[in-house]
Formats: C-alpha cells, structure tokens, sequence
C-alpha cells in the first residue's frame, strides 16, 4: 500500500487512492458490447433483409453467444464477495442500474439469444441428432427438447417466431448495452461519466466493435476452412461498420467539444489528466488510431475502386484497430474515470498487476475464452450450411 | 389442457422449460432470501442490531467521571473540563467495565500536549499553541502546567 | 401440471402480498431490537453532524479514536474519518494546497510559516450520512440502506464488494475492508449513539469541532448551531441531502 502513495500527485481523498475498478471492469463492457454489435449485425439480416450479409448470420449468434457467456466471469472474479452474487437476482434494487442489469442480461440470454438461435438451428439439431450417435446423439437429442419434428409447418411456425424474436432483440441489445453505459453515466458523483450522452455513446461504440469482431472472425474462418470470402458480404458489412463508425466518432466529438466549451469545475482537472495519464490511451490509441484511421481506411474503400485483395487487407486492419480502440475506450472511461480525485486536485496512477486475481494475466485469458467458447459452438453447431462451398 | 397441434410441441416444451426456471427462481426465492429482508426498506432488518451490536472501546466521560469525582473536581472551572477524559487517556471502555483488571498507563505529557498545543498557522488563533523551544526549552509541559487544570494562576 | 402452476402462481401472488404488507406493519414493531439496544425508538431519533471548521485544530484525536472504536484498518489507506488541511494562498479559492497525511492520523508535520497571506485551517471529513444517499441508490442487493433513524450503514454479511456504492459516494467515504473484502465506512458509531453514547470522534475531540446531532430532539444544541452560524455542506449542487453541517466552510474546500 505504501507504493501507492508515491503513485499519487496533487491531493486524493484518502479513500481514492486505490482503485476500485480493475481492467476486468474495463473487460465487462468490451465483451457485452461485442455482443450486443455482433446481435445487431445478425439482425440486419433476420429484420432489415440485408441478403447480402447472410453468410454471417449464424456465425455473428453464435459469436454474440460466446461472449456473451464469458462476460460474467470478470464480474465474478472481481466481486469481493463471489459467492453472494446470486443476491442480485433474489434481492435486486431497483434503483440500482446494476441490480437491474442482471435482469437485462439474463432476458437477453435467454429470451432473446438462445431461443433465436435455438430456433434458427432447430432443424439440423434434429438432423445432427438422427445422424449422431452415443453422448453426442444424446445432446442433440436434448437440445431439440426431444422434439424429431422438421415438417415444413413447424419450420415455418419457428420462422415467424424466430422473426418476432429478433425484432423483440433488437431493443433487447441496445438494452443490454445501454445500460452499461448507464451506470455509468448515471454517477453524478463522477463528471468523467456522468454525461447522458453514456448509453448512446457506449452502445454506438458496442455497435462497432461487435460488427468488426464478426467481420474478422468471418475472415479468419474463411481463410483456415480454405473456403472463399464472399466479397458482397464483406463489402456490406464494411459499409455498415464505416457508417456506425462515423455516428460513433460524431458522438464522442460531441461530448468533447460540450465539455470543452461548458468548462466546468471538473474541466481543468478532467483535461490535465487527458493530456497526461491518458494521452497514449486517449488520445494515440482510441482517437487517432482506433477511430480515424479505421474511418479513414474504410472510407477510401468506398471512394476509390480497389483490388480484393487490398480490400481484405484493409478490412482487417481496420477491424484490428477498430477493436482495440474500442477497448482502449473503454480503459479510458473506466481507469479514467478514477484516475483523477474528485477533489479535483490530483490523480492516482493504476497498477496493474500481472498474476493476481484482477490482474493482466486474467484478463488476457478471458479475453481469449470467448474464442474457445465459440470454437466448441461451431463444432456442435456448424453455422457454414448455408455458405457457398469452396471454389 | 388444450391439445397443442403437433407441430408447435417443440415451442410448448420450450415454453415449459423457461416456466420451470421460473419456478424453481421463485422457490429459491422463499428459501434464501433473508426472513427480515425488506420490512424497514430495501435492507434486512438484522443488520440494524449487528450495527448496534458492535464492541464499545471508548466507555465516554460519564463513566469515567462517576468513578473519579476528584478529577472532576479538579477540572471545575479550567477549559479542559470540556475535554472527554479518554481524549488524552485513550480507549477506557475495558478499564470502566473492570477497574482492577486494565489500569490505565499514565500518558507521556509531552507528546499528549503538543498534539493539541504545538504551534501551526493552521490552528485557530483563539487556540492557545506554543513552540516548545520558546516556550519552555526541553522542560515537559507538565513541570508548570497540571494536565487537568492548565492554567496558570 | 396445471394443478402445480396454479398453485405456484398463487404462492407468489400471497408472497409479494406479504411482503409489501410487511413492510408497513412492521415498522411500528420494529423500534428497535431490544437484545441490541435497550429502550431505543428508532422513529424518535434522526442523526445529524455539526462540524465546526474554526474550532478544529488538527490534533487528529478523532482520526485516532474512529480506528480504536471501530477496528479499522491501520494499513493506510482506509478512513472511516480523517482530516484536511487548507493552505488558501492569497485568497486563491481555485487552487488550494490540500493534504491529509495518513488522514491526519499522526497529526500534522509543521510545513506552512505564518504571515506569509494565506489563510490555513483544518476541515474533518466523515459519512455525511445523507439523506438522499446516492450510495444506498446504487447498491445492487441492499447491503448499504437508509436506516430510520438517519444513518447510513453496511450490512457486512450481505454486501456483495461490488464496489459500486464506493464510485457513487462524491465524497470518497467508503472503503473496501481489505480482511473481508466488503465494503466500510462511517456508521456514525450507530452501537453508541443507539446506547446514549456520543460518537468515538465526537467523545475525544477536545475543542468541539465534532459534535453529534439528533435532529428530532428539540433540546439538542445542534440547533441552536444551525441557527447560529452560515451553515454549508459539502457539494451541495449533488443535493445528496447531506446532513454533516459545517460552520465556517471556506470556498476553496472540496
């Protein structure tokens, strides 16, 4: 504790010193925004009839699936207290943002996430199921709720529901990550979050991040299962993440040039920090080149004829960078947002630790769960049926 | 119960899964939650006696005092008499309980004093404070000043 | 199966029905437990502070006896109480030096000279114990509340350590208790004051800077205090309803 001191310039209430929010909160928002873009990126398909980005669709579930089922596993990890948290369930506040949310995230999970799924697949579950044999026929068996029905009535039946259920999720995804955004921005005791613009601001940057990681991992697969990338696809959903892109970016600048111009007691202390601690973070990595430059290369995509090739190279640098500036916005709200006192008249600095329980060593692992979660889910839900096979 | 057409068996069975999450939910519900939760408000209620239940350390100068009248007596009249006795002894909870059993140490006068008296600009001018160098050199404060009745004559 | 769903549903139509019941019956027999506190009415009392900015003078008795009274933490940095110092350089209200050695635990190190134009006080901080907390707002599970009698405590067997209520205090009063690892603070010394008693800081400051309040008492001199003197509390643009009043709050105080 004594090391901490040093790390401190200027004056923090005692209590400040440390913080109380650790990378793994940083984590929370990053996973369930990943969610809550890759959803809304399979809706375009499901609600808007986007066609040409069908190839994603099952793959942007099961990845909003995926990540969606790690995304406790930080929350668990940081409470002091794991074992309690079922009380958030059984005695829930409702004036707690929190509290609320573990509503939120269960509807989505199950309401919305498995039964959409469920329901997209439930024909060749039944399939897989007839045609497996031993656990593997069992599981199947369980998972169509040992239901052997595929008539073409049934099918058209789950695909109204089916339909009723993305047009219901579409609010539920922006629910979902709107409200993270919301508690933060409903603190009042912290001028770096509280700002109404929180949600909106979050879920725009949800949005992209979520559309990047489906486009990257549609790629990836693409390239390791040897089949070819449907370019219409590709260049659609690159259009889609351009536009979000640019809301996104317009966002932000809004609430920069708000809190520039209205300079408020906490504008002094907030704009040292930025130009300090958060200057690499801020500024280097989510702005110039997590924002603009992802902006920038997609734009000149859609302005100047370019080869395939050079397309794909551009998408996934783009993609890459989309998706750590968007991690890097997240760092900025959540360690920004406690790296300065609310005294105004100093900052703390955040050690992160490596083999601790909240340190960089966890974070890392559950960052790339996900991708082990939904290397199993393709396995036992392959989402390639419908694709062109390879050429 | 209805009879369900065969093709929408698949969507009852699901249907009755979520409503059997639901219900075992609501038992889990009538088993953990606390019995006094949210008779008061949004809080159970225990948690007012467990905050109350807590250990006293400090006893508080009505205990003290109804022990050591000459020491109250002392103190008539002197601008320490507004001071709680275990602001310079220390916690006496124990002590009060059992007198025999904790006897308290008698506290290092100079260190207790200038705690208080030692000179800063930050202090009150109305508060009396001293450098010590000036004021009295390498003398303990109690060589002039008794403890419970300061002041100089 | 129909049978057992209806039998579900009407057990948990009797439980909320019950439950919200509860909430206004019990109150008038809940005055207090007597094994915890005898004769204590939870409805005759509503906690209040009264800090007196030109009477403290940085002994750090109260920092000291909150520890004893309350087996806080010695580590630093964990207060439930400490104390502030203000050097206000030529009535430069916008750019105080503050500083808090170990909360003012071992006092104040001499650092500033006098007659150089500045003003220097000390200003103690605890829970303002408000009235409209956004701390009890923002726990999930009802671990921190509102008591009664107006005093906001923590309910250590519950609290999750979530930290939200922490990030929610504009004050920096709370705390995660590193040996169980929920959450601390102020509880404005609720097993004394329930007891007759004064608070730990109240009891060892020796100049009255500190004194505790109950507001609904007509005879206690926190009135009179109130009605005397140009009363402030901290961030009131938050309106939290903070109910630590101080006299003699100088603008530069955060």
């Amino acid at each position: 504790m004594e090391s901490l001191i040093h790390g401190v310039e200027g004056f923090m209430y005692p209590n400040e010193i440390e913080l109380q929010w650790s990378i793994l909160i940083v984590l929370y928002p990053y996973l369930t925004g990943l969610v809550a873009g890759a959803f809304i990126l399979a809706s375009l398909e499901r609600v808007f009839n986007v066609e040409a980005v069908r190839p994603t669709y099952r793959l942007a579930l099961l990845t909003a699936l995926a990540f969606l089922l790690v995304a406790p596993l930080p929350l668990q990890l940081h409470l002091g207290r794991p074992e309690r948290s079922f009380e958030m369930y059984l005695t829930p506040h409702t004036t707690s943002a929190m509290a609320m949310f573990g509503f939120v995230y269960l509807w989505y999970l199950m309401a919305v996430l498995i039964l959409e799924i469920w329901l997209d697949y439930r024909k060749d579950i039944v399939l897989m199921a007839r045609q497996s044999t031993g656990y593997l026929r069992q599981l199947y068996r369980a998972m169509a709720l040992w239901s052997d029905n595929i008539s073409e009535r049934s099918l058209e039946i789950d695909d109204k529901v089916g339909r009723f259920i993305t047009i219901v999720g579409i609010p539920s995804a922006f629910l979902l990550h709107g409200y993270v955004g919301f508690i933060f921005g409903s603190v009042k005791a912290n001028p770096w979050w509280s700002t109404t613009l929180m949600p909106v601001v979050f879920l725009f940057s949800a949005m992209v991040s979520g559309i990047a990681l489906v486009m990257l991992v549609y790629m990836v697969a693409s390239w390791k299962r040897g089949t070819l990338m449907d370019m219409r696809c590709l260049d659609t959903i690159a259009r889609y993440l351009l536009y979000t892109f640019i809301i996104d970016f317009a966002l932000e600048m809004l609430d920069l040039v708000h809190r520039i111009y209205e300079a408020d007691e906490s504008f002094k202390s907030l704009d040292f920090m930025v130009h300090t601690q958060l200057y690499v973070p801020h500024i280097l990595i989510q702005i110039v080149f997590g924002t603009v430059l992802p902006i920038a290369l997609l734009g000149l995509v859609q302005l100047v004829r370019l080869s395939e090739r050079l397309r794909k190279g551009l998408y996934v640098t783009a993609g890459v960078l989309t998706l750590i500036g968007i991690f890097a916005m997240r760092w900025n709200v959540v360690i920004g947002g406690q790296l300065f006192s609310k005294s105004f008249l100093g900052y703390t600095t955040y050690k992160l630790e490596f083999a601790t329980r909240e340190g960089l060593l966890p974070a890392i692992i559950i960052l790339l769960l996900p991708f082990l979660v939904l290397w199993i889910l393709v396995r036992l839900l392959p989402p390639w049926e419908r694709e062109e096979p390879a050429g | 119960m209805p009879k369900f057409p065969k093709d929408t068996a698949h969507l009852v069975r699901m249907a009755a899964l979520f409503l059997a999450g639901l219900a075992l939910f609501l038992i889990a519900r009538v088993l953990l939650v606390p019995k006094d939760f949210h008779e008061l408000g949004h809080f159970r209620t225990g948690a007012l006696a467990d905050n109350m239940a807590r250990p006293i350390a400090f006893a508080g100068r009505e205990a003290c005092e109804s022990c050591h009248p000459d020491i109250v007596d002392e103190r008539k009249g002197s601008r320490h008499a507004a001071i709680g006795c275990e602001a310079c002894h220390g916690a006496l909870a124990k002590h009060a309980d059992d007198p025999s059993r904790l006897k308290p140490v008698r506290p290092d006068a100079q260190k207790v004093c200038l705690t208080c008296h030692l000179e800063d600009v930050a202090k009150p001018k109305t508060f009396k404070q001293v450098n010590p160098q000036e004021h009295m050199g390498s003398a303990p404060c109690n060589a002039c000043h008794k403890p419970h009745h300061p002041e100089m004559a | 199966m129909g049978i057992d769903r209806r039998e579900f549903l009407a057990k948990t139509g009797k439980f909320i029905l019950l439950t919200s019941a509860a909430a206004v019956a019990w109150d008038f027999l809940r005055a207090g437990r007597p094994e915890a506190a005898p004769n204590y009415k939870l409805q005759s009392h509503w906690w209040a502070f009264a800090i007196d900015i030109e009477k403290c003078i940085g002994c750090g008795n109260c920092v000291r006896a909150c520890k004893t009274e309350n087996d806080v933490p010695l580590e630093p940095y964990y207060f439930r109480t400490w104390v502030e110092r203000y050097h206000v350089p030529n009535g430069n209200i916008e750019h105080p030096e503050v500083d808090s050695p170990n909360g003012g635990y071992d006092g104040f190190p001499v650092r500033y000279t006098p007659g150089d134009g500045s003003k220097n006080f000390f200003v103690p901080k605890l829970c303002n114990h408000c009235a409209h907390s956004p701390c009890t707002q923002v726990c999930p599970v009802g671990a921190t509340f509102d008591s009664p009698d107006g005093v906001v405590l923590v309910d250590k067997t519950y609290c999750l350590g979530c930290r939200y209520c922490v990030q929610a205090c504009p004050y920096g009063c709370r705390f995660i208790d590193p040996r169980t690892m929920t959450v601390d603070k102020c509880s404005l010394c609720y097993h004394r004051i329930t007891k007759g008693l004064t608070t730990a800081c109240c009891e060892t400051c020796p100049t009255g800077a500190r004194a505790l309040g109950d507001l609904k008492n007509p005879k206690d001199p926190i009135h009179e205090f109130l009605r005397t003197h140009k009363i402030q509390v901290l961030k009131p643009q938050l309106a939290t309803g903070a109910k630590a009043y101080y006299n003699g709050l100088d603008g530069s105080v955060r």
